[in-house]
């Protein structure tokens, strides 16, 4: 399988097509014998994928993979259903099975046919570039077993180092009877060190990597990979002083960058689309309403040069938008794929997205980020009199309905009299979507985006994000320590 | 939805000896493939109506080589013998980079399982999509059906798959069986004044005459969800905790990532150097039964080929055993224990009591019914993680509680646990009661 010359329709068509003998003519026949059914709209979703990984442990590359994936998905809607059905084999026959199945959804009616193609522009926020060529396969083992003498040589205390480094691309191309023709070739890649540091029988973690829509040498400019294991052990040494956590309700400051994290828990999943139609999201029916504090302002926009959450057109061939979700305070809209898009009679915002051709499509994040404020963040910190600093954080989970959401810091300090005083253990913080934005009372002037390491999981579907805000300060967040 | 089993293993055994071969020709000195076919059928039905109707067809082979000490992996969707020729080209291109690995290889030869148990796995159910849309439609109107207050659903589901599974390695090795799994769950929404709330039920077997009625699903979805109306907080303190046995589980898989082989010769586990020490009270016992019957844990062999078999993990709350793949047990300078991919049925021997006595039991304090987020932490046994559930005074349930965390050390929860439920949950491939603990702290307002 060879990577197309660019990310053009032809191109890719000719990488995902030709070696079949299918050609758009034949595409055209096979999503027409979809529209003899009672069908609003259908689909074919082409993929071809290339990915690989080296992982280092104890000093050596223990393990490398390589792995490749193609196939093409067929879905129709009819209302609010949706028929699906995928097959492994690109050719002409296993297409039209899988069309048959998906048009089971609704009876044979009225044949609305299929659109003149149309084709989709897309962004170049992206090269179509094949990360796995870009460094020979001796360099990236050398680049890890680097990673790991600099790791050691940062600190003695050092005692295991995990690097890892995954690169690859999806080339997808979409036909849909809306006569919505579109190409992309997304390249992604990933590096990831992570160490355990022990003093006195003490052993503590620390973590750090980045990613995006390049290739590998991003990780060998500006020596992004060594500062990843510097950063790696820098916070392995702090836990290993932490104390306990406290526990109960008080004021939170977040960092910049990955505590982003806040707002894709705390309101975005709440802004999708699906749940909103379907009045599941304790944000359903609150367009225009107050749900942040006058000085929030947040956007989901996936038309971020190279970043990882960003794409060219989405999964159903509309190119990615910049959209305001909430403007000073004020909810303005949420995130649409097709389907729910035309239920509640908005456009689609470019947020269709699905893991791979054998997945359904639906309403996902990008790059979701707060636009900045007035505040230095040494001014943030120095207004709170108790309370939690926190810089660093795992996951997150969200129940949309009731609103209440959850992150795990991973690196927080103590904030006493205005200055930071000590570490603590990582702690859960836990809050309600729909009010812990009303209470931002400070907004910092330092807008950071995450190094690129973000993958959001929903209904079993992974796809790559990003995340990204100032220094915040909340006024009132539960942290969820031991230490009463 | 329904194949010939025996025919698409010998299909699939066929593939396996193939890419064997291909890689003996490479040079690779061994080499290991595990392939799997699979089918399903899923469908969503919500608000009465149908929400989605999904076939699912995939299939894929993974193959490892070895030349000498030196590892290679590679995987594809495409079994033509093109793609077969790639797949082991790459695994062993990779082969030539990688490091010598004094510890890699197969698992031992005289590790194979010989005799492959018929564990009874395989119960296909060719079901239509219009009966199956049937079920989940009257799981759903048992649950919207139950009480007024229920505003909102996120509709009822019924999938069912089943697959074939080979693996094979260059020791001789060549087993392969089928397994079916059908599940139902149902999830819907509760709303007052407060907001809206929402909650749901599942059930899951290898045998569709075992899954639990449709109405029945629906009906306890509903019964569930609607507890939860007017959750509050509570203020912070530290009380003890009753994890009720659909999330008690949890705390069981965080002993068992704490005894697997990968975080003990990273040294990364708060269950370091614990082996036959005291972990639990002298009351607890768990075991791993990887060859129950018609279990969805089952497995007669574990991903290496390695035959699994029956052991104690913790006796009288002394643990007697890691979990532990080949290359695990060679760093420990041990034996596998037939877990490569993971633990097939872990079982914690039920105590006496039902929920309702534990709930005396611990006269005052919180039953936990849901978890949120991902705040445990292996390598110390910080544990601390977001809850919902319910406020216990005097042995009874006062009200439904919500946006709260619980948090204390895994090594300290373990040991003040203060008895197993008889109430275990089955559906999952850890089956266990609930569990009552001592004192965590309670994070609120």
């Amino acid at each position: 399988m060879n990577i197309p010359m660019d990310a053009s329709i032809d191109s890719v068509a000719q990488q995902l097509l030709a070696p079949s003998g299918l050609d758009m003519n034949n595409l055209e026949q096979v999503l027409a014998s979809i529209m003899t059914h009672d069908v609003d709209y259908a689909d074919l979703y082409f993929q071809a994928s290339r990915f690989e990984s080296w992982t280092l442990e104890d000093g050596i590359v223990t393990d490398g993979v390589h792995s490749v994936e193609q196939g093409v998905g067929a879905r129709a809607v009819s209302g609010e259903k949706s028929g699906f059905a995928y097959s492994d084999e690109i050719a002409l026959s296993p297409l039209q099975e899988a069309a048959t199945a998906a048009r089971a959804i609704a009876r044979q009616g009225q044949d609305k046919g299929v659109k003149a193609w149309t084709r989709s522009a897309g962004h170049r926020l992206y090269l179509p570039t094949d990360p796995l060529g870009s460094l020979g396969d001796k360099a990236k083992v050398e680049l890890l077993e680097m990673l790991d003498r600099e790791a050691r040589q940062f600190d003695p205390r050092v005692k295991e180092v995990i690097a890892s480094l995954a690169g690859g691309y999806d080339s997808i191309l979409l036909a849909a009877t809306d006569g919505t023709h579109a190409a992309d070739v997304r390249p992604l890649v990933r590096l990831n060190v992570s160490v355990i540091v022990e003093q006195d029988g003490r052993r503590e973690q620390g973590s750090a990597g980045g990613g995006c829509r390049r290739d590998y040498q991003y990780f060998i400019d500006e020596d992004r990979g060594i500062g990843y294991a510097k950063e790696a052990v820098r916070q392995a040494l702090v836990n290993l002083e932490a104390k306990p956590a406290p526990a109960g309700t008080m004021q939170v400051v977040l960092g910049s960058g990955w505590p982003g994290i806040l707002l894709h828990e705390a309101i975005g999943h709440g802004l999708e689309g699906d749940f909103n139609r379907k009045g599941t999201s304790a944000f359903s029916g609150c367009v225009g309403e107050r749900v942040a504090s006058d000085l929030c302002t947040v956007v989901d926009d996936g038309t971020l040069e190279h970043r990882r959450g960003s794409l060219n057109v989405d999964d159903e061939g509309v190119p990615s938008e910049n959209t305001v979700l909430i403007e000073k305070g004020v909810l303005k809209g949420y995130m649409q794929d097709k389907l729910n898009a035309r239920l509640m009679g908005v456009a689609s915002t470019g947020n269709g997205r699905r893991e791979s051709y054998a997945h359904l499509p639906m309403p996902r994040m990008t790059n979701t980020y707060m636009l900045p404020g007035q505040h230095a963040p040494e001014e943030i910190i120095a207004s709170v009199k108790n309370g939690l600093y926190a810089v660093n954080f795992g996951g997150g989970q969200v129940d949309i309905t009731s609103g209440k959401f959850v992150f795990s810091a991973s690196e927080a300090y103590m904030i006493e009299d205005g200055k930071i005083t000590y570490p603590v253990k990582g702690a859960t913080l836990i809050g309600n979507g729909p009010d812990v934005l009303q209470r931002v009372t400070m907004v910092g002037n330092d807008l950071a985006l995450d190094p690129g390491v973000g993958t959001c999981g929903k209904e079993g579907q992974s796809v790559p994000v990003g995340v990204g805000q100032p220094t915040l300060l909340v006024d009132g967040l539960t942290v969820g320590g031991t230490d009463v | 939805m329904s194949h010939d089993i025996i025919k698409d293993q010998a299909s699939l055994e066929s593939v396996a000896a193939q890419v064997l071969e291909l890689a003996k020709a490479q040079g690779a000195s061994a080499a290991e493939a595990a392939l799997s076919e699979e089918l399903g059928l899923s469908v969503n039905v919500r608000l009465g109506d149908v929400e989605t109707i999904e076939f699912n067809k995939d299939k894929g082979l993974g193959i490892t080589v070895y030349f000498g000490q030196r590892k290679g992996t590679a995987s594809t969707g495409d079994f033509s013998t093109g793609a077969l020729e790639d797949a082991v080209r790459a695994a062993c291109s990779i082969a030539t980079f990688t490091a010598e690995d004094p510890y890699a290889g197969l698992a031992d030869a005289d590790r194979m399982a010989t005799e492959i148990p018929d564990l009874d796995l395989y119960y296909p159910w060719d079901v239509s999509p219009e009966t199956a849309i049937e079920l989940a439609t009257e799981c759903e109107d048992a649950a919207r059906g139950y009480d007024e207050r229920i505003s909102n659903s996120e509709g009822a589901s019924l999938s069912s798959h089943e697959g074939t599974r080979v693996y094979a390695n260059s020791h001789g090795f060549m087993g392969g069986y089928s397994t079916s799994r059908h599940s139902m769950s149902c999830s819907v929404i509760v709303e007052d004044d407060n907001g809206m709330q929402r909650d749901y039920w599942y059930s899951v077997a290898r045998d569709r005459h075992d899954l639990e009625a449709a109405a029945a699903i629906g009906e306890k979805t509903a019964a569930r969800t609607l507890q939860r109306l007017g959750g509050r907080r509570i203020d912070t303190c530290k009380v003890p905790v009753l994890f009720s046995a659909d999330v008690a589980g949890s705390l069981v898989s965080h002993m068992i990532s704490g005894i697997r082989g990968g975080s003990l010769y990273r040294k990364s586990s708060f269950l370091l150097d614990k082996l036959g020490e005291q972990i639990f009270p002298a009351f607890v016992h768990i075991h791993e039964r990887p060859h129950m019957k018609k279990v969805l844990g089952s497995a007669p062999y574990d991903s290496e080929g390695v035959a699994t078999y029956e052991r104690d993990l913790v006796r009288d709350g002394v643990l007697q055993s890691y979990v532990l793949d080949s290359y695990s047990a060679r760093k420990l300078k041990m034996e596998s224990t037939g877990n490569s991919g993971g633990v097939h049925n872990v079982l914690i021997e039920p105590g006496e009591l039902d929920q309702a006595a534990l709930l005396r039991e611990m006269g005052t304090g919180l039953l936990v019914t849901e978890l949120l987020g991902m705040g445990v932490n292996i390598v110390t046994g910080d544990y601390s993680r977001g809850a919902a559930g319910f406020w216990v005074e005097n042995g009874v349930i006062a009200y439904p509680v919500d946006e709260i965390t619980i948090a204390s050390h895994l090594g300290d929860m373990f040991m003040q646990l203060q008895a197993v439920g008889n109430d275990i949950d089955h559906r999952s491939n850890i089956k266990c009661g609930s569990l009552l603990i001592d004192a965590m702290t309670i994070a609120g307002s």
